[in-house]
């Protein structure tokens, strides 16, 4: 097999494979967000820390991320819609995907773009017709990828990158969510 | 040989009454014991299988003792104390050949299903006659759960499939039977030891294949033809309600591409071995169909849906087994059938040595290791 360089190290994905086999207990990951609320519909998001490989870990530095609605909604659009923040994470889980199963097969990637389209009805968030969902109907991606690579072979990475995508089989299945007000 | 009930007792008494071999006659051969009958490319019926292994059990003069279900297996010495009904073995070494398939696999949720909702596996399926009129919920779209959603959908019940990974196969493949390629083109002869994901490749399902005189195709276009309504993999139950995942589109995409992978295979060995010319052109089937819009929950007490069908695999049974060999998953530890504590071996477990490990032509090779390792391990104590 000819080297590849995508940049992933998969090396190391395939050695905390065999670790965590044998390991579950450090296999459980916390993800956290902190928001606070700004004005109107415009709230701020903060991540910096998780926890995992049982210990609290810090990113290297801090992300910050507005979301606002857009005027036509009557809002300020200081930033992305909350609803879009998903889709913003599926084409990048995705793409980190496409980019690690390619690695794993040897196969050289030149360029990898794609449009993540989710069809949403706001009638439901309006209120305005209670057959009608809150979140999305569907979600659509669409990926261009240049590679040293078949067809085939290319919607073969496709496919294998959904099968392992976190924030696929979120979007795809059902999640139980708890939502609580911490006593005063 | 010890064997719980009769010969062929699983055969007998834990399949349905439409179920055919999924290999064709000529191929269902055992050792000294090949098909001579009228049809060599028809599938044999439940009834015509427990006849096979009776007339072979009478060939081979196998030493079997019936009515003596193991209760425990455990070293004694330096062999192994079996207890059955009918007495106490003491053994040198033991052969474990109860299978991989003695308890049907139910999911956890299937507790949160309304009673009003008739639930059956496929132990306790006979014929269509034996469930409710109207919906029925198949869960699992493997061989059981693909022949068992077209029977259903036959007898008038609207079937709903829900559908997860899943091998699909034609039933003839360039004019031939498509495990006659699999056996011919070397596919069934690849060996555990050389396999990139022996994990993976023992736990693949079984493909959607059905034996039937007019040898058809039962894949999900099939199914979709005749009126079935996929949905994805039902992922939890919640306020009385199924949830279906949305990922069913990929499912079908990982189907057909392993598909087409496998048609590949044999397409080159036809051409390399040089016999390309005895078959019809290469064929490519048709993508797997996606609904405009999958269901993607169901309510279990709407009257909809009157029973649920769990197809949804099977798994061994080694509560008998005093011997720490068993995972954390129920699955036995085993090198190609050489078990970790010293006497002890198995045999008839997916790819255990090979992919054809668990079809009955598949059984001779696998044997004749596993017993040659276990004749020299007796021979060297």
């Amino acid at each position: 097999m000819t080297t590849v360089t995508n940049g992933v190290n998969v090396q190391a994905l395939l050695d905390a494979r065999e670790v965590l086999k044998g390991a579950p207990e450090a296999a459980q990951f916390t993800w956290r967000a902190s928001a606070t609320w700004q004005n109107g519909v415009h709230s701020q998001i903060k991540v910096d820390s998780f926890f995992g490989l049982g210990e609290e870990k810090a990113h290297k530095q801090e992300s910050v991320f507005e979301a606002d609605h857009p005027e036509i909604f009557a809002a300020t659009d200081k930033g992305i819609t909350p609803i879009e923040y998903l889709i913003v994470g599926l084409a990048s889980c995705l793409t980190a995907g496409v980019a690690s199963v390619a690695e794993n097969r040897g196969i050289q990637l030149r360029s990898v773009t794609s449009t993540v389209e989710g069809a949403h009805d706001i009638r439901g968030i309006l209120g305005a017709d209670s057959d009608v969902r809150n979140g999305y109907n569907d979600i659509k991606v669409t990926f261009n990828i240049d590679a040293d690579a078949s067809q085939e072979d290319i919607e073969a990475l496709v496919a294998q990158s959904q099968k392992r995508s976190a924030v696929y089989d979120a979007l795809a299945n059902p999640t139980n969510v708890t939502v609580e007000v911490a006593p005063k | 040989m010890l064997e719980r009930g009769e010969v062929a007792n699983s055969w007998r008494r834990e399949r349905w009454d439409s179920l055919r071999l999924l290999t064709p006659n000529w191929q269902s051969r055992l050792p000294g014991l090949s098909y001579d009958g009228p049809d060599p490319d028809g599938y044999m019926t439940a009834g015509e299988v427990s006849d096979l292994i009776e007339r072979f059990a009478a060939v081979s003069r196998a030493p079997v003792r019936t009515g003596a279900a193991v209760t425990s297996v455990r070293q004694s010495g330096d062999g192994y104390l079996v207890t059955t009904g009918d007495g106490e073995l003491a053994a040198r070494a033991v052969v474990i050949a109860s299978g991989a398939c003695n308890r049907p696999a139910v999911p956890a949720f299937a507790g949160e299903v309304p009673a009003s909702v008739e639930q059956l596996t496929p132990f306790d399926y006979r014929d269509p006659g034996k469930l409710p009129d109207g919906g029925v919920l198949v869960v699992g779209a493997s061989a059981t759960g693909v022949q068992l959603a077209a029977e259903l959908q036959r007898s008038g019940r609207p079937v709903t499939l829900s559908v997860g990974e899943h091998v699909r196969l034609p039933r003839l493949y360039r004019g031939r039977d498509v495990l006659w390629w699999m056996e011919t083109a070397g596919v069934w002869d690849q060996r555990y030891d050389e396999l990139d994901d022996l994990a993976r490749a023992r736990r693949l399902p079984s493909p959607q294949l059905v034996g039937t005189p007019e040898r058809t195709t039962l894949d999900l276009n099939a199914l979709t033809a005749m009126g079935v309504e996929l949905v994805g993999r039902w992922a939890m139950t919640r306020d009385g309600r199924a949830l279906f995942s949305g990922g069913l589109r990929n499912m079908f995409s990982l189907a057909d591409l392993k598909l087409r992978r496998l048609l590949d295979t044999f397409d080159e060995w036809a051409l390399t071995s040089g016999r390309d010319a005895e078959f019809s052109p290469p064929e490519r089937l048709e993508p797997t169909r996606a609904p405009e819009s999958s269901r993607l929950q169901l309510d279990l007490g709407s009257g909809e849906i009157r029973s649920i069908v769990w197809t949804t695999g099977f798994r061994p049974d080694y509560s008998y087994l005093g011997v720490p060999v068993v995972d954390a998953k129920g699955q036995l530890r085993h090198e190609g059938g050489v078990v970790g504590s010293p006497g002890l071996y198995a045999l008839g477990l997916p790819v255990l040595r090979r992919r054809k490990s668990t079809f009955i032509c598949g059984i001779e090779d696998d044997a004749r290791e596993v017993t040659d390792h276990l004749a020299g391990y007796l021979a060297g104590r």
